[in-house]
């Protein structure tokens, strides 16, 4: 049996009770839906993309007050006044959808850029505020709200009645974890997922991770809209209690609760915290002697301990225990070529230079890393950079690959200026890299992995993703990624999850991401570090081919008899400077180099 | 408006932007030494402003049991952490989860003091150790997760605080004696000592602090641990002494602040939410890490807080949570690389 089974049964059994089931069973089913369906939105948001937020009550509440406002405020029946009565919710709808996104991405861009804790910081801020508006202003009604909201109408059908809005909202949400689903297993998708944990390795394969995690902000937002909307039209009433903050505090409880990782989770834990909420307000008045909104503490307590105990939430529970009867979907497909082309790089000709270095200089407060450093790449020649322990190596690597700025002088990428660029500039300009601490994605598959690296070299966006547009570019990036990894001596471990590798090997897998860019200039930040013998040479024989083909190759390594084998030329920092450069042959006699690697007074 | 009503609204601001400024101090320490957004700041001033108004009226503030509980929660804890082979540092727990405790239990139910100044020394010692203790239980065993998932663990915590607040205090506000009945006039103003004394508690802790973070070998500990974790464990810092002394700070903060608003303001138990999030506010102007900023944020928070509440009552609480908005933003114009969370 496979999970896609399940859900068809679990829709069919849910299908084929609808009709019987009690009026009471019903409306919290309806209910369910509605939560899950704002659940699901932070499930994308923190447990796929490692933000969260506190206020998606407040947007359930925009989606809920737009279509309140429009289809009751005489001056909205005015503006109006040509549509037919019917077509009211359906404008609330796009004034809610509008209004929302527009919240969102401006709430978005102010603090997504800057570190993660400063979203939530800012939907508590934004949660509270929006319940103060809709409570003051007396156009909606203030603290009393608005009532006389029309039911939904569907092609002359009244969606009145709960049994029938329900079947509406149900499968709204299936829709919506379908179309997630799908998003998830895309190019966007790698993208999405890399956004926890990887936002500099990803913004290096050319991911504007900021732009992705506003997108992802503004989705979550959109589906709180659509739940509000949905709300406002079966409640036919709208005031601003449940959309105050507490109730966007219980939202993120029923997906952290549910399991933040899992689309399904969402359902879970709305499932779940609407049942309990329910049980607790009956009995804890009795239990108490008081009445109070008591039910806070049990909840806190909850996620307390679900953090604790399992903060991944009940659906891994879930799943672990229903392993023995419930198969995971089938392996990975195999991806096979495609009809759609990746984009392809003209490589520079052979001696072109690509990568230019003038006069670079970093301070950290007093301590000088980099002093005026020179250096230049050429296209189709392995360049090494040496140096001992904190000679400035990573600190120069940092500024040539756009990770950080120069406090002074030039980096200059195929011929452009690339002062105070992104790293995904640099991406863009055909740079690819490895990282000296390896930045896979460790539950993620190698074939996953390498995929990531191609990410510039596909279009396909959110909706054609959404609704399976992209199949074709897909298997071609799928196809170009299998490629890489063949290249790299992997096709064993295409599938296994990148952590389960050993070091050695994650680093090749780096390599293979990187090539999968098909980049024109490669950085390799100690390849060979963790590699056994044979390995070392397999690595060097890959090099050697890729400078054959016309890739510009810089080289930072430790190992000397790697290095002195393949490079063909070499620069050596000590404390910062540049104390030789050229051939292997020439630095290997330089007086300077040989008192910096044994010590000693030199000259 | 007339000058006279700019200057008390100055004054009203200044006087709340105190509170403001030692409610930042507190979530800058916590969140530097820590990595915690410690949410439930707040819910120490209303403990404390509360449990005070419990004691005049002549009642033992109820959430002392709230304290004996956590004190046992962690006694239990630590026994059963040591019968695994953890490390348990037993002086530490001694004086947060038994000698504090014990004496505030002392002083709430038997002794009952009358003198103000006792009344004063009984509710910090009631909410004090709360904090320790809360970090012990709540945040220690999640010492490696993420900021955002401590984060979410402030939120419930601040759940599970407000929640037990409204079951200890009731849902009714209470205000306590004034510290000093004394005013002045001066140039057609009147000046409140209760003002004065807010202002003035407020400057003494920030130069003690001021004072504790430079002199003291256990401030340099605590700064050594802001700057760099794991370089002061190898060191020899404990993780632990930092994250209870610092939480410890926090609660002194905030009960001091309790104390010293109450009189002005009523109090109810989920005031101090909306009290800790304006210190938030004023934190967040310095980035979550400057404390001469987080300072001059809260100046700001206060003042905007108090002319919004002359020309724009309703809303006051909405302008004064947008000013992030604008901060944020500016703030966001600086960075075009992108870091890795920690």
């Amino acid at each position: 049996m496979k999970p896609l089974h399940l859900v068809i049964g679990f829709i069919a059994l849910l299908a084929a009770v609808w009709g019987y089931l009690p009026p009471f069973t019903v409306t919290l089913l309806c209910y369910i839906g509605l939560y899950s369906m704002v659940a699901v939105g932070l499930v994308m948001l923190t447990g796929v993309g490692g933000m969260t937020s506190f206020g998606q009550a407040a947007f359930v509440g925009l989606g809920a007050y737009a279509t309140a406002w429009i289809c009751t405020s005489p001056q909205a029946a005015e503006l109006l006044g040509a549509l037919p009565k019917g077509a009211y919710p359906w404008v609330g709808l796009l004034l809610g959808l509008a209004v929302t996104a527009l919240v969102a991405w401006v709430l978005g861009a102010v603090t997504l850029r800057l570190s993660g804790h400063y979203l939530p910081l800012g939907t508590i801020a934004w949660g509270l505020s929006l319940y103060y508006v809709f409570g003051n202003l007396q156009s909606l009604g203030g603290f009393t709200g608005l009532s006389g909201i029309p039911p939904l109408e569907l092609f002359g059908l009244s969606l009145a009645s709960p049994r029938v809005l329900g079947v509406v909202i149900w499968a709204l949400l299936l829709l919506a974890i379908w179309a997630l689903h799908n998003l998830l297993d895309s190019r966007e998708g790698r993208a999405i997922r890399a956004l926890k944990t990887g936002r500099l390795m990803a913004e290096s394969m050319g991911v504007d991770t900021a732009q992705q995690r506003i997108k992802l902000f503004v989705l979550a937002a959109l589906l709180a809209a659509v739940s509000g909307w949905l709300y406002a039209h079966m409640q036919r009433f709208v005031n601003p209690t449940p959309f105050n903050l507490n109730i966007g505090i219980e939202y993120l409880f029923m997906a952290v609760v549910g399991g933040s990782g899992h689309l399904w989770g969402a359902v879970l834990g709305a499932t779940l915290i609407t049942l309990l909420k329910e049980q607790l307000q009956d009995w804890l008045p009795r239990l108490l002697g008081t009445t109070g909104n008591f039910e806070i503490v049990v909840f806190g307590l909850l996620m307390l301990l679900v953090l604790q105990r399992a903060s991944t939430g009940l659906w891994p529970l879930l799943a672990n225990a229903t392993r023995s009867w419930l198969r995971p979907d089938a392996p990975a497909r195999q991806p096979v070529g495609g009809a759609a082309q990746l984009d392809q790089r003209q490589l520079p000709p052979a001696g072109q230079q690509v990568l230019e270095a003038r006069k670079v200089t970093k301070r950290f407060a007093g301590l000088v890393a980099n002093n005026a450093v020179d250096m230049d790449v050429r296209a189709s020649e392995v360049h090494a950079l040496i140096g001992p322990n904190g000679a400035g190596k990573s600190t120069f690597f940092n500024m040539i690959s756009g990770v950080d700025d120069p406090t002074e002088g030039q980096v200059r990428l195929m011929g452009q200026d690339m002062r105070g660029k992104p790293s995904r500039a640099f991406a863009a300009l055909g740079l690819g890299r490895t990282f000296q601490h390896v930045r896979l994605l460790g539950e993620r598959s190698v074939l996953d992995n390498v995929a990531l690296g191609a990410h510039r070299r596909g279009h396909k966006g959110w909706v054609a993703s959404m609704l399976r547009l992209d199949r074709g570019e897909e298997a071609a990036v799928l196809a170009e990624a299998m490629r890489q990894i063949e290249r790299c001596g992997l096709a064993e471990v295409a599938h296994t999850p990148a952590a389960s590798l050993p070091l050695g090997q994650q680093r090749i897998v780096e390599i293979a991401r990187a090539l999968a860019g098909q980049p024109a200039i490669l950085l390799l930040d100690e390849p060979a570090a963790g590699l056994r013998h044979l390995e070392k040479q397999s690595l060097a024989a890959l090099l050697t081919q890729l400078r054959a083909e016309g890739l510009a190759i810089l080289v930072v390594e430790h190992d000397m008899e790697f290095v002195m084998n393949l490079a063909d030329r070499i620069t050596v920092l000590e404390f910062g400077t540049v104390i030789a450069h050229g051939t292997p042959a020439e630095v290997q006699a330089d007086p300077r180099v040989i008192a910096a690697y044994l010590g000693g007074d030199m000259l | 408006m007339d000058l006279q009503i700019a200057l008390l609204l100055v004054q009203d601001g200044i006087v709340n932007g105190a509170i403001y400024a030692l409610m930042a101090l507190a979530l800058v320490l916590v969140f530097s030494v820590t990595r915690v957004i410690f949410i439930p700041q707040g819910e120490f001033v209303a403990y404390a402003a509360l449990a005070m108004a419990a004691l005049q009226s002549g009642k033992p503030p109820a959430v002392l049991w709230m304290l004996l509980a956590l004190a046992a929660l962690t006694l239990l804890v630590e026994a059963v952490r040591q019968a695994r082979g953890a490390e348990v540092d037993w002086k530490g727990t001694v004086v947060w989860a038994v000698l504090l405790p014990a004496l505030a239990a002392l002083m709430l139910l038997v002794v009952q003091p009358q003198s103000m100044l006792l009344q004063v020394l009984s509710v910090l010692l009631l909410v004090v150790p709360m904090g320790p203790l809360v970090y012990r239980l709540v945040y220690r065993p999640l010492a490696h997760a993420t900021v955002l998932i401590l984060l979410i663990v402030s939120v419930a915590l601040h759940l599970v605080m407000v929640g037990l607040g409204l079951f200890f205090f009731g849902a009714e506000g209470s205000r306590t004696a004034a510290f000093s009945e004394a005013r002045w006039d001066v140039g057609g103003m009147t000046i409140s000592g209760q003002s004065l004394v807010i202002l003035g508690v407020t400057a003494l802790l920030v130069v003690a602090m001021f004072f504790f973070f430079e002199r003291s070998i256990v401030g340099k500990a605590l700064r050594a641990t802001a700057i760099n974790r794991v370089g002061a464990r190898l060191m020899g810092i404990p993780t632990s002494l930092s994250g209870d002394l610092s939480f410890a700070l926090a609660a002194l903060i905030g009960a001091v602040s309790g104390l010293l608003i109450a009189p002005v303001t009523t109090i109810y138990y989920d005031t101090g939410f909306l009290i800790g999030l304006k210190g938030f506010v004023a934190a967040i102007v310095g980035g979550l890490g400057s404390y001469p900023l987080a300072l001059a944020g809260a100046l700001l928070v206060g003042l905007l807080e108090s002319f919004s509440s002359f020309w724009a009552s309703a809303f006051k609480e909405v302008i004064v949570f947008t000013l992030i908005i604008p901060v944020l933003w500016w703030r966001s114009l600086n960075t075009h690389h992108v870091e890795d969370e920690e």
